[in-house]
């Protein structure tokens, strides 16, 4: 287990200077996300033009993991189209799970995220941004969990 | 005896590297590196002296108890109500009646308040914690709570986290039915003053639990000169295994109680009119019960006794007093939980890095840790925090433990800049 591997400095920027955070005022839909295991919480606000997410906030408290993979997350999504978000979603999936994933180049700056693998106690830090950005855009449960 | 003799030579020192070679588990390395196990208050590991026990009972004794006549059901029996009687004699009960074997602390609290509780509460009735409480110490109450109408009242905790006994003596009142707090705070390490909130409680006629699983490995437990009503801790915080713990209960109430769980053990005899319960303590011990578990239990009391109780409590408070003092001199460490008389149990944050991150890279250090709220999320709100990373110390903890913990602080300050 490399721990430069994990706390890449792409990660430990994005934790100490995180993009796009605070909330969307007007938005259209938010939704909050809650690890029980680790009391990380955050919310993710969107403001949609039809299908696009024409732009993206969230805010919270979280560990370095969490709070850096939702920075990213937003810089990732934002001017996109739902249809796109899902299938970026399940790429970083694959990334923050299986070992043999090989990042590619849509994944962009999300790729730093691959050494989460190596540490199974964290992948639900870094995917918990995505499970509520879900159900932002699916506008369905108000509250999301990783258990 | 050992507890005795120990209290006669305080000055007898715990050898805590000749203690370290009773633990197996501890030649083991994590990530490359020799394992420095700080996380006691979770869970103890187990010396050879226990894991030889229960590999003994299990190769050489184990039968069903309480049920046949043949040679090996009478030895698991021994051995089973042996344990009993040494668990009696551990915490100065009165008899083994009073000596109910059950999961862990969490299920002598469910017992407590669904036999005891339930049947008696009504609307108007109080039960009172307090404000450190582990959830398996809030949440049993508020079912009772919403089963009877009852209420349940907090008495609240100061920035040290020390209760604040008078507002503690201010919530009781003669609707006050149950007290239900823990002797130790797992989160904060604050050693409650048990002995004047059992007599203030019962001055009131409340009857008195004490959630003893974070005390019962650092201190000798005398549940008669405390006068507790119930007393309740799990086995494996005290290095014996888990999935078995301890109620106490003072057999006046045991008696009075209905049993908890119904089943074979428990019961005298049984038609299907009408069926008789069986008497204390197996009255409440439905079902097959953790024999092995039992027996594993009774070795780690003696081993505990064999170091001496109060030579194990001087030992741990010497390695908090260091790591205590060694923390605060690490820039942006801050200690949660400073009460004056605490257990071996140190709580903290450091600033800029949460204590997920902090965990993960002692981890690679080969550091255990807990990280998180410690089932205790109302001391997180109280203290506005969402998590701590907790160190803490047993029996095989050395000074080394303290240098490596500190090594392990100084390496997540280089990752975090």
């Amino acid at each position: 287990m490399d721990l430069k591997e994990l706390y890449r400095d792409v990660i430990l920027d994005h934790n100490k200077r995180p993009r796009n955070f605070g909330r969307l005022d007007p938005s259209d839909a938010h939704a909050d996300g809650h690890n029980p295991l680790c009391g990380d919480r955050l919310s993710v606000f969107v403001r949609m033009d039809g299908e696009r997410v024409e732009d993206v906030r969230f805010e919270g408290k979280g560990c370095a993991i969490s709070t850096a993979s939702a920075s990213l997350m937003t810089e990732a999504v934002k001017g996109k189209d739902k249809a796109v978000i899902g299938a970026l979603f399940h790429k970083v999936h694959s990334l923050l799970t299986q070992q043999d994933a090989v990042p590619g180049a849509e994944l962009g700056k999300l790729a730093a995220l691959s050494g989460v693998r190596e540490f199974p106690a964290r992948v639900k830090c870094a995917s918990l941004c995505w499970h509520t950005l879900n159900a932002a855009l699916d506008k369905g449960a108000s509250t999301v969990s990783t258990e | 005896m050992a507890a005795i003799a120990s209290k006669a030579r305080p000055e007898t020192a715990l050898d805590a590297d000749r203690v370290r070679k009773d633990f197996p588990i501890l030649e083991r390395t994590i990530n490359g590196r020799p394992l420095v196990y700080l996380d006691s208050a979770a869970s103890s590991q187990r010396p050879l002296a226990v894991l030889r026990a229960i590999e003994d009972y299990e190769t050489h004794s184990h039968a069903n108890v309480h049920r046949g006549v043949h040679a090996l059901s009478q030895a698991a029996t021994e051995a089973f109500e042996g344990a009993r009687e040494r668990v009696r004699r551990f915490i100065n009960a009165r008899s083994s009646r009073e000596i109910i074997f059950v999961r862990g602390t969490t299920e002598g609290i469910n017992l407590v308040a669904q036999s005891y509780a339930r049947p008696r509460l009504k609307a108007g009735d109080e039960i009172l914690i307090t404000a450190l409480e582990h959830h398996a110490n809030i949440v049993p109450w508020q079912m009772v709570c919403e089963q009877t109408g009852a209420t349940l009242k907090v008495a609240p905790i100061d920035r040290r986290g020390e209760l604040l006994y008078d507002e503690f003596l201010k919530l009781l009142s003669p609707r006050t039915r149950i007290v239900a707090v823990a002797h130790v705070s797992n989160a904060l390490g604050t050693v409650l003053p048990v002995k004047r909130i059992i007599d203030a409680a019962h001055a009131q006629g409340a009857v008195v639990l004490v959630d003893g699983a974070q005390a019962i490995p650092h201190s000798s437990v005398d549940v008669r000169a405390l006068g507790c009503d119930f007393y309740t801790f799990s086995s494996h915080k005290i290095y014996g295994p888990t999935g078995i713990g301890v109620l106490y209960g003072r057999e006046e109430l045991l008696a009075a109680m209905p049993p908890w769980q119904g089943g074979g053990d428990m019961i005298l005899t049984v038609s299907f009119e009408k069926t008789t319960y069986n008497e204390l303590p197996w009255k409440f011990e439905a079902g097959t019960p953790n024999i092995s578990g039992a027996v594993g239990l009774a070795a780690a009391m003696d081993y505990v006794e064999g170091l001496g109780v109060e030579a194990i409590a001087a030992h741990e408070q010497r390695l908090l007093t260091l790591a205590t003092a060694e923390l605060q001199r690490i820039p942006g460490i801050q200690i949660i939980g400073t009460a004056p008389h605490k257990a071996a149990v140190l709580s903290f944050t450091m600033e800029g890095v949460h204590p997920h991150d902090l965990g993960t890279i002692l981890d690679t250090e080969g550091i255990a840790v807990r990280t998180g709220h410690h089932c205790a999320m109302p001391v997180m709100t109280f203290f506005g925090i969402p998590a701590t990373a907790r160190a803490s110390f047993g029996v095989y903890n050395t000074e080394r433990d303290v240098a490596s913990l500190v090594a392990g602080l100084q390496k997540v300050r280089e990752v975090f800049g």
